[in-house]
């Protein structure tokens, strides 16, 4: 056993020696190996970070969400609806929603403005009527906590409780005020009454919580309309039923479930979607033209060198351990070298690279550290679409030379 | 040193460091229950429906509550122009074959 490990000792020795003598040739190898390397596992990371946080934090989102759709587009929801949907079976309670963006010309960011539901904010009279009482939710006593009482924080009329993200981009503290401009003309002053907290800049950086009357005030939207519903369903399984029932009564409707809302945010970065198939299919095409040029052929250098040792005794066995070991060492010291870079990018970083694309033109972004969701799954898919495919691209055409005579090896150093 | 034993010790700090930045991944995980719950909370009580990720346009701040015609929002001719669409991928139907 010892002899066999010397061997191969004397093997990696010699095989590392050989790289140094072309030392430039392999140093770039091995940084853009790393670099394809680091690219993958970056998206990789950050991809199923980003998508199982979206599904923990999403999965409390509205059962259904119902919006009414004029030419094809979100319009205002009108209150009359309600009943309708009331009288599906299997709906436990229907609750309207207030919402809306504002853009700050200011800063030149949009805001969602958000009057809390009434079980969240038992002081906000957004319109709800519930057909019973929601049971068997564990949550539901957690959920309709005064939620805007937090740090002392109270929503009343003329007061906002905003996102960490616009007290961080406007300067703003507790008691300042914030001018908006009314669909009239009107400037109407409101007073910040709290800041929502960092740690869920992921949902609220740009939220703002407002009263209903003042939300009514700000966009001159009158009683009998809200912007959507959230419908309550008694059965889960029966959400979808329920779904096509409304959309069945109320045509010009649009049911949204939480099973869509889940899913978009599981295809919008799936390794198939936008952005990421660029930087896969270049990273790719990187790595098939790397695997090309090994396997098309040898340097007239490298014939030489295997002739030369085929001359001076080494096996056919011995030459294709080399070089298995030539391509283990440059596969594996990029593989490490690249998934330590993608991991410190990602969840040291706040994906550095990847940040320009990621904010757009938006000048109001989240700051957010992702959760490192990491599994054996990942580095293994990362371990075979890299290490494998480059070690056996290498061995072949070797494989080919080392079985040549050491003589015409040697003689064709034109080629 | 021997060119071998160098490699080794190379290859030892990556899968040690690597076996480090697990054992993080793990502790930050157990970690952020607390913050996760807390957005799991938020999003509960208020009836949240989206991530804040891209607030450049309304369409991208609430993807999944955006119209269907997304990309032709402003006017029959006007393609999507946000850097963040190209995150976004296409709507189930519109790929489909019919």
């Amino acid at each position: 056993m010892n002899a066999w490990i010397e061997k191969q000792r004397y093997i990696i020795d010699f095989t590392i020696s050989s790289l140094l003598r072309r030392k430039v040739k392999n140093l770039g190898l091995l940084a853009l190996y790393t670099l394809i390397v680091f690219i993958l596992a970056s998206t990789m990371f950050f991809t199923y970070s980003i998508k199982k946080e979206a599904s923990l934090i999403l999965k409390g989102s509205p059962e259904i969400v119902v919006q009414k759709i004029l030419a094809g587009r979100h319009d205002l929801f009108p209150v009359g609806y309600i009943d309708t949907i009331k009288q599906i079976r299997g709906v436990v309670g229907v609750e309207s929603r207030l919402w809306g963006y504002y853009y700050d010309s200011l800063v030149g960011a949009n805001y969602t403005l958000l009057t809390p539901p009434k079980t969240a904010a038992g002081e906000s009279h957004a319109k709800t009527a519930s057909v019973e009482g929601e049971a068997g939710d564990a949550d539901s006593a957690a959920s309709s906590k005064p939620l805007l009482e937090l740090n002392g924080a109270k929503l009343e009329p003329g007061t906002l409780i905003i996102g960490n993200g616009i007290a961080r981009l406007r300067k703003l503290t507790r008691d300042d005020y914030m001018p908006f401009r009314a669909f009239d003309g009107t400037i109407m002053n409101l007073r910040i009454a709290g800041t929502l907290s960092s740690q869920s800049e992921l949902v609220s950086s740009d939220l703002m919580l407002i009263t209903e009357d003042d939300f009514r005030k700000l966009f001159g939207i009158d009683t009998q309309h809200v912007t959507d519903v959230i419908v309550t369903v008694k059965n889960p399984s029966e959400v979808a039923t329920v779904a096509a029932k409304i959309k069945k009564r109320l045509i010009d409707s649009r049911p949204i479930i939480r099973d869509e809302i889940l899913r978009t945010y599981d295809s919008i970065f799936n390794w198939r979607g936008g952005m990421m198939i660029v930087v896969f299919s270049a990273a790719v095409l990187a790595f098939v033209i790397f695997a090309w040029d090994k396997a098309s052929g040898l340097s007239a250098g490298e014939r030489r060198e295997i002739g030369i040792l085929k001359a001076v005794g080494w096996e056919t066995s011995d030459v294709i351990l080399m070089k298995f070991w030539e391509g283990a060492i440059v596969s594996l010291s990029a593989f490490f070298g690249g998934v330590i870079l993608a991991y410190v990018h990602v969840f040291f970083t706040g994906s550095l690279v990847f940040e320009p694309a990621l904010k757009g033109w938006s000048s109001l972004y989240p700051n957010f550290d992702l959760t490192p969701f990491i599994n054996a799954e990942q580095l293994t898919t990362l371990f075979f679409l890299t290490v494998v495919p480059y070690t056996v691209a290498t061995i072949v055409p070797i494989w080919r030379a080392a079985t040549i005579d050491p003589d015409s090896a040697m003689r064709h150093t034109g080629e | 040193m021997r060119n071998s034993t160098l490699f080794f010790y190379c290859l030892s700090a990556e899968v040690l460091v690597l076996g480090l930045l697990l054992v993080h991944a793990s502790v930050r995980e157990g970690a952020a229950q607390d913050s996760l719950n807390e957005k799991s909370a938020l999003v509960k009580r208020l009836g949240l429906t989206d991530l804040c990720l891209f607030t450049e346009a309304r369409y991208t701040r609430h993807l999944s509550q955006a119209d269907l015609n997304t990309p032709f929002q402003d006017h029959p001719l006007s393609l999507e122009h946000f850097p963040s669409g190209s995150f976004t991928q296409p709507p189930t139907g519109v790929t489909q074959s019919r």
